[in-house]
């Protein structure tokens, strides 16, 4: 009789930290063939037009870049909390909350020094993500509410507030669509190349990653917030303030998606609108963990994530397989990357009696 | 049934390995019908765990199981029950928010068709209740039960799976005196119908009370088997501590100084929020090592969370030279100049997923030395921690490896390292030796009778006697939340203290 048991192994070498990755997404494209083909694709056809289709020509290089900066923001959030165990599963209301202020600031901001119009929109922002994440961490600390639930809840309760805004104060007049109106010109991000639709968001965004790798790597609270996420009981024993580092975790990681409401509202929609964000928050949970929850990983999910979906529009229009194949590649991605994760610190043992 | 001299179990040469810890050696225990046979050792005798084997829970691996003169290979709990073996662990099996009936049917096929038969469970189980008089509403909800209580909801289940052979793991360790009189009373009732009973224990008082043979086990073997009507609490107490060869150690002479710790009227609640410590006073001087010996579970590890700050105590006062303790604050234990070596190494004391190097700093990551505006000063992180890997000779691959990759001894040296670093004026070392082989343990025995010539005052918890003897300049007992009797180390007798641990006043 043969028997299987899964049993710990040594510590991989540094290099597995890229291999795998990389691995893990070959083993993707691999698997996702099985969904192509189903679809009646044909399947050399349908990588080409979607790699083609997200880097093959300037404008959609560069649009897999605005694809992938809200990616990021989000995944960054979900990464920073997740670290300090923190499980914000509520980047998705924390971006519109974010989109939300970022409108009622810029609708009505037209009054004061166009110069400062941005920063105090993009603060603001940053702050309001921030103080919608913080219910649930006060909630967590203060009374032990599991924060996947009340992070979760909170999505939708801020979705409805939108929604109430939207069809109520917020209004465009004499609009009937649930949409506000265009906000001022000074509160709209600058775009950074002519011919497409590069914004400043995505540069905010890829200075976000930098500050976070930083704050993980070189702060206190860096320190503290991952001895917090490993071991809660010994980062207490050990004198670390463990409620503060939840609060600053929750602050900075809803500022994060906050920004990424910021971006889509200011750099693309400028009107807030009901579907502003097609989940972003939520894909953001799945960027992070492909990441392996560190800023350079999530970069490089979040890129890996927009060309699919970029990719995905071209190969659909050329070979017929529908757009929703990239929503299977995602999901196709976490898992296999998951399983490889596991097997970074496991193996299977056979055992024969 | 009456036939005394056939066992009902009979368990020969059975050996057990954890990794490199031989749990059971070659341990032969045989069981008869309508017996109470007690299994007496230490903890870490192996008494769990061989009764763990018989319960199926582990396999062993060498020797042979009978249970009713059938050879059995018992590769699960349900196989061992299916045999009428039933163990009722420390930590109970029950669903807390389900009724007392619905947790006792559970795992049993009481149905009719697709639903349940509790019309005819509830008569079973009143059945059972009437005859041992164990009674409990089987509709009240488990969680508002007591303690005691749940332990009857415990043994009705086993009854109600028709056990003949009932393991008790250490089932007076979470009782009020009352309760274990009705257990006690309970367990009589089930060997008068030729049922047999095995009683996991340390205390000696309530060996001598409740069993009619008693195994003593010893660093996983047999040393001795008695009937309770031939030997004396005493007799015990040399068989279950043992006299094996001292490690040597090395004391100066040091008259003890000022007081360092000053414990008074200390009351402190265990979780279960029942007196873990009853008014208890306690000093410890400067160049002073108090050893406090006593059987685990009898608030050692309440005492040293509250010095901790991982609990606050409901009364009394704790001064640490001169300054009283801020309860509640690992952060005021620090700043007190307090070293604090956990039991718990694993859980509470160090971040086994981070680096050696992380693990180092965590007390004094944010002081001045180390950072500055919230920016870490990893040149000297780095030096602070390869200085101490130095000092400590802790083995590792280098101060950024991962801490789980390090050896038990080695994980203990990091602790010390880490608390020893600040010259603390007072050490509270709990359990500092245990689960470490014998090179770890001198070393840490020797680095604690330095600090001790450095001039720190030492409280020594620990529930290993050859430790406590080797290395106390007194000698204290923990009994039940109070201190039983103190004693000088250098005259204090091994029977002697060996009688205070298991609640014997003399």
């Amino acid at each position: 009789m043969i028997r299987f048991r899964i049993i710990k192994r040594k510590p991989l070498p540094g290099w597995a930290k890229i291999v795998i990755p990389i691995a893990a997404i070959l083993a993707t494209l691999i698997l996702s063939a099985i969904p192509i083909l189903l679809a009646g694709g044909h399947l050399w056809k349908s990588y080409f037009y979607l790699f083609h289709g997200a880097l093959g020509t300037r404008y959609n290089l560069l649009e897999t870049f605005v694809k992938a900066s809200p990616l990021l923001l989000t995944g960054l959030a979900v990464a920073f909390a997740f670290r300090a165990k923190f499980w914000n599963i509520g980047a998705e209301g924390q971006l519109l909350a974010g989109a939300l202020t970022a409108t009622v600031l810029g609708v009505n901001l037209g009054g004061i020094p166009s110069i400062l119009v941005l920063p105090i929109v993009i603060i603001a922002g940053f702050l309001a993500g921030g103080l919608w994440a913080s219910i649930p961490a006060l909630l967590k600390t203060k009374l032990k509410v599991d924060d996947v639930v009340s992070t979760l809840l909170l999505n939708y309760v801020m979705i409805h507030i939108m929604g109430a805004l939207l069809f109520g104060p917020l209004q465009q007049p004499g609009s009937s669509w649930p949409r506000s109106s265009a906000i001022v010109k000074a509160a709209c991000y600058p775009i950074l190349m002519p011919r497409s639709r590069f914004h400043m968001g995505i540069i905010i965004s890829f200075v976000a990653m930098l500050i976070i790798w930083f704050i993980n790597k070189k702060t206190t609270f860096g320190y503290q917030a991952k001895a917090v996420g490993f071991n809660i009981r010994a980062a207490h024993f050990g004198g670390i303030n463990t409620t503060s580092v939840i609060l600053w975790t929750a602050l900075i990681s809803g500022g994060l998606a906050g920004l990424a409401g910021v971006g889509e509202l200011c750099a693309l929609q400028y009107r807030l609108i009901m579907d502003i964000s097609p989940g972003y928050g939520y894909s953001g949970i799945v960027i992070a963990m492909l990441g392996n929850l560190h800023p350079v990983g999530v970069l490089f999910s979040s890129l890996f994530f927009s060309v699919i979906i970029v990719g995905a529009q071209t190969m659909s229009r050329m070979t017929g397989v529908p757009t929703y194949i990239a929503e299977v590649i995602q999901g196709m991605a976490l898992m296999v990357m998951l399983i490889f994760l596991l097997f970074t610190e496991f193996k299977i043992k056979v055992l024969r009696k | 049934m009456g036939n005394n001299d056939q066992p009902v179990v009979r368990m020969s040469s059975i050996t057990k390995r954890f990794l490199d810890v031989t749990a059971n050696k070659d341990v032969s225990f045989d069981l008869y019908p309508g017996e109470i046979c007690a299994l007496l050792g230490e903890n870490g005798a192996g008494k769990t765990t061989l009764m763990n084997i018989l319960f199926g829970y582990y396999t062993c691996d060498a020797g042979e199981i009978f249970i009713k003169d059938e050879k059995v290979d018992l590769a699960a709990p349900k196989d061992a029950i299916s045999r009428g073996v039933g163990m009722i662990h420390q930590h109970f099996a029950l669903v807390p928010s389900q009724t007392v009936l619905e947790n006792i049917i559970v795992g049993t096929a009481s149905r009719r068709g697709i639903f349940l038969d509790l019309k005819s469970a509830r008569q079973a189980l009143l059945e059972l209740q009437e005859r041992f008089g164990l009674q409990i509403d089987p509709d009240a909800r488990v969680w508002t039960l007591s303690v005691g209580e749940q332990q009857k909801v415990e043994i009705l289940k086993a009854l109600y799976r028709d056990v003949d052979i009932l393991i008790m793991d250490e089932p007076t360790a979470v009782l009020a005196p009352a309760e274990t009189a009705d257990l006690f009373n309970t367990l009589q009732s089930l060997v008068k119908e030729g049922r047999s009973v095995v009683f996991i224990s340390h205390k000696l008082n309530e060996v001598m009370d409740i069993s009619d043979r008693i195994v003593v086990l010893r660093g996983g073997q047999v040393v001795a088997e008695r009937k309770t009507s031939e030997t004396s609490a005493r007799e015990l107490a040399n068989l279950m501590v043992g006299r094996e060869l001292l490690e040597s150690i090395e004391k100066k002479e040091l008259a003890p100084g000022e007081p360092v710790l000053n414990i008074k009227n200390l009351n402190v609640l265990n979780d279960k929020k029942l007196a873990a410590l009853m008014d208890l006073n306690l000093i410890v001087r400067q160049n002073e090592i108090l050893g406090m010996a006593g059987i685990s579970g009898n608030g050692q590890t309440e005492l040293s969370e509250v010095l901790f700050g991982m609990r606050s105590p409901t009364g009394g006062a704790i001064q640490i030279n001169d300054r009283l303790l801020n309860f509640g604050s690992p952060t005021a234990s620090i700043k007190s100049h307090m070293g604090r070596i956990p039991e718990d190494r694993i859980d509470t004391g160090l971040l086994m997923d981070l680096s050696v190097e992380e693990n180092l700093i965590l007390e004094n990551h944010s002081s001045a030395e180390f950072q500055f505006c919230g920016l870490m000063k990893s040149q000297r992180i780095h030096q602070f921690s390869e200085d101490l890997i130095k000092a400590y000779k802790i083995k590792t691959a280098g101060r950024d490896a991962a801490t789980k990759s390090l050896s038990g001894g080695n994980l203990q040296k990091v602790m010390l390292a880490r608390e020893l670093a600040g010259e603390p004026s007072l050490i509270i070392a709990s359990q500092p030796t245990r689960g470490l082989d014998v090179g770890a343990m001198e070393y840490i025995h020797q680095r604690i009778v330095k600090e001790r010539e450095r001039g720190a005052g030492i409280l020594l918890i620990s529930d290993d006697l050859d430790e406590i003897f080797a290395l106390s300049d007194r000698i204290v007992v923990l009994y039940e939340g109070k201190i039983l009797g103190e004693a000088p180390g250098a005259t204090a007798s091994r029977e002697q203290i060996g009688l205070w641990m298991s609640g014997v006043k003399a």
